[in-house]
């Protein structure tokens, strides 16, 4: 017989989970001690645990493991929510195991004490409390099972303080059956053959990819699949790295700020096929502009509601990317033949191409465009690039060119404002060794700057790429366009000095103010510094603007373009 | 479009506000909702009245069924089925207002199961416009409480829910 506590580790290890980001408190003392008695699993401590979520949900996006966090009751169980509603709106695989207080003490108002379950519960795939010893490793089972099954997301267990005392027989089950979960893997055949007819007959296609495809390991088919047809392809910002950008047939990331000619081909195609996306309202803009046109819509997603939730869709495919593209390719083999008004459509793409749509105007300041370019270059395109939230994230979605999966960590649904630095922790867990840039902003990046205090600790090489412009800048953009310059609340003052403050931290820290500076710093910072966290503060263009833009409430075509103005 | 979708989920604790809160946070409305324990035990039935266009009730169907817990789901109301719902009413019952009452809920099938000097409880069973008819026949002023459970159905003949 051995612990509750001993039981959780045993788990973990039957998990072969590597390396757990937490925080310990008074409900986790059990686990604590009984982490303290094993190698195994190693133990991030992070600085807030908050940030302990964002590093976990990043070890995920980066590899193909469960990310798992360990915090305390209450107020540890509260700093997590944000993290954990991140990984939901994202879909992505993390168990969080939370400290309880002790059984017989829940509902009495507690020392942190806090309903983990019901707050937790509408941001999680799915959690649970373990009330008996004997079911904590069933439980466990079945959290990594729902988290990295059908549509993966967050799944948290509240475990009471008294539970891990308990003695327990341990048996870790091989296999879960539950009843009431069996996710839809492979696709409906027939749908699959109508699709493809439809591909054939399609004179203006498009292939529109998500995040489901980097999530279903599905790139390599995807590109086979895109080949085989000749037909464009876009990606969603949580589909980049799922198609290769420098592919001839990569017309760029769509939506809000996407390129003129993936926006108008999203828009004027006769045949959409959407694979892991969904139509989200950054994607489509106005719905019903988007309507507006005629087409025809095939949807591939492991979530049915997922499927016809915006847009009407005509052959819904349930199943797994991977699953239903290989389906596809098998069903295709040698006998498609795309239509060959398609080659006009390619003249047209080509026409609105043509625009240079992502071309800016250079100053005597440095343009954040112009970081992003060579920070690409720098890196050999090559680098995992987290980014948090804002001006900076567009920039780095619009001109880093990934050609890779997972190398682009970002969040995309939720647009949580300081997930850059704890990704870049979470990150270099799952790849150690790798080369890993945080673009971020001034404003951001002191949404979990404590973090660099981890970073120290455990000698993370994170590259901090800060384009400092002294504003919140997408705020400040919005403000600029449709408040007539009412700047409310969008100017920060009192930065501190971040070269002192990366230095405080025992980092290096760098200041760059002139375009010509930008890549020997960068070169400096990636060869020279390799194994230090390096701190870029980058004095940007403070009236640098993301374009295109396609404003709230407007339809995808209806795009403001940088020469327009 | 009024709906009537049935549902068959774990007999846990928090599956009822796992529910009740897909609802809220999509902001789908529920008119009424009724759950009890089926004859297997490790299960419960919840049937849940709301309204809503076909685009809507095929989101509440699919996001039902993304729950965990949630077993199996079906909307009633789209084939043939059977419904009822309870309804006790206590009502002000002197003078002669006393056998007016006792005629109403006769006229209604209802059944007097407590009778005090100055009320009855009256229970009706029915479709929920039966119920709707009985409140509005008799006068306001001498309804003192309501209490309904809400919908609750069946699909007819071999329509059956089960795992």
């Amino acid at each position: 017989m051995i612990s509750g506590a001993e039981i959780v580790i045993r788990c973990l290890q039957e998990e072969k989970v590597d390396c757990v980001f937490g925080y310990p408190g008074g409900s986790v003392l059990h686990i604590y001690d009984a982490l303290f008695k094993q190698e195994q699993v190693k133990h991030i401590l992070v600085r807030h645990e908050q940030a302990a979520v964002h590093a976990a949900d990043a070890y995920s996006r980066s590899s193909q493991k469960v990310g798992v966090a360990l915090v305390t009751s209450g107020p540890g169980v509260t700093n997590t929510v944000t993290g954990i509603a991140t990984a939901y709106m994202d879909s992505i695989p993390m168990v969080v195991l939370c400290g309880q207080v002790p059984t017989q003490y829940i509902g009495q108002d507690a020392f942190q004490e806090c309903d983990t379950v019901g707050i937790t519960r509408p941001c999680v795939k799915h959690n649970f409390l373990v009330k008996d010893v004997k079911d904590l490793a069933v439980t466990i089972k079945k959290a990594f099972h729902i988290a990295a099954t059908g549509r993966p997301g967050p799944v948290v267990v509240d475990i009471p303080k008294d539970i891990t005392a308990q003695l327990c027989d341990f048996e870790y089950p091989k296999s879960i059956q539950m009843r009431s979960y069996n996710p839809v893997v492979k696709g409906h055949l027939g749908q699959i053959k109508k699709a493809v007819q439809m591909l054939q007959e399609a004179k203006r296609p498009i292939i529109y990819s998500g995040g489901g495809v980097i999530l279903s390991d599905a790139s390599d088919k995807l590109t086979q699949l895109a080949h085989k047809l000749d037909f464009p392809v876009t990606n969603t910002l949580m589909g980049l790295g799922g198609y290769p950008a420098t592919d001839r047939q990569f017309v760029g990331m769509l939506g809000m700020h996407g390129t003129f000619e993936a926006n108008n081909a999203m828009h004027y195609a006769d045949v959409i096929l959407a694979v892991g996306a969904r139509f989200d309202d950054r994607v489509i803009g106005n719905p019903e502009h988007f309507g507006e046109e005629k087409r025809r819509v095939i949807h591939i997603d492991i979530d049915p509601s997922s499927i016809s939730k915006r847009v009407k869709v005509d052959v819904p495919i349930v199943g797994n990317v991977a699953d239903v593209l290989d389906e596809m390719l098998k069903l295709m083999d040698g006998s498609f033949k795309a239509d060959p008004e398609v080659a006009d459509w390619w003249k047209q793409i080509d026409e609105w191409r043509g625009r240079k749509s992502l071309a800016y105007r250079q100053s005597e300041h440095i343009m954040p465009q112009f970081v992003m370019e060579k920070l690409y270059e720098v890196t050999g395109g090559d680098a995992f690039v987290t980014s948090d939230v804002g001006q900076h994230q567009m920039f780095a979605a619009q001109y880093y060119k990934f050609d890779k999966p997972r190398r682009w960590i970002n969040s995309g649904g939720l647009g949580t404002m300081g997930v850059g630095l704890p990704y870049g922790m979470g990150v270099l867990m799952a790849n150690p060794g790798a080369q890993v840039a945080c673009v971020t902003g001034e404003g951001s990046i002191q949404m979990c700057i404590q973090e660099m205090s981890t970073c120290k600790q455990y000698g993370f090489p994170i590259k901090i790429i800060n384009l400092n412009n002294g504003m919140l800048g997408m705020v400040r953009q919005w403000q600029e366009m449709f408040y007539s310059k009412r700047y409310s609340q969008s100017y920060v003052t009192s930065l501190p000095d971040f070269v002192k403050l990366a230095e405080a931290y025992g980092h290096v820290g760098m200041k760059i103010e002139k375009p010509e500076d930008v890549e020997p710093a960068l070169r400096k910072a990636f060869t020279e510094h390799k194994d230090d966290l390096v701190f870029m503060d980058f004095i940007i263009d403070p009236a640098a603007n993301v374009f295109p833009m396609v404003a709230a409430g407007k339809g995808l075509t209806e795009m403001i373009l940088a020469e327009e103005l | 479009m009024r709906h009537i979708i049935s549902i068959l989920i774990e007999n846990e604790a928090g599956a009822l506000s796992r529910v009740a809160g897909l609802f809220s946070a999509r902001g789908y409305n529920i008119e009424s909702l009724t759950v009890a324990p089926t004859e297997d035990p490790s299960l419960s039935r919840m049937t849940i009245l709301t309204r809503g266009s076909d685009d809507v009730l095929e989101q509440i169907t699919k996001q039902l069924n993304k729950l965990i817990d949630v077993v199996k789901v079906v909307d009633l109301s789209e084939a043939p089925h059977v419904e009822r719902e309870l309804m006790l009413i206590k009502v002000r019952a002197t003078g002669k207002d006393r056998e007016e009452m006792k005629r109403m809920a006769d006229i209604f099938r209802g059944r007097i199961i407590d009778v005090t000097e100055t009320a009855y409880v009256i229970e009706l069973t029915g479709a929920s416009s039966k119920l709707d008819s009985f409140i509005a026949a008799l006068d306001a002023g001498l309804i003192l409480e309501t209490v309904r459970t809400g919908v609750c159905g069946v699909g007819r003949g071999d329509r059956i829910l089960k795992v």
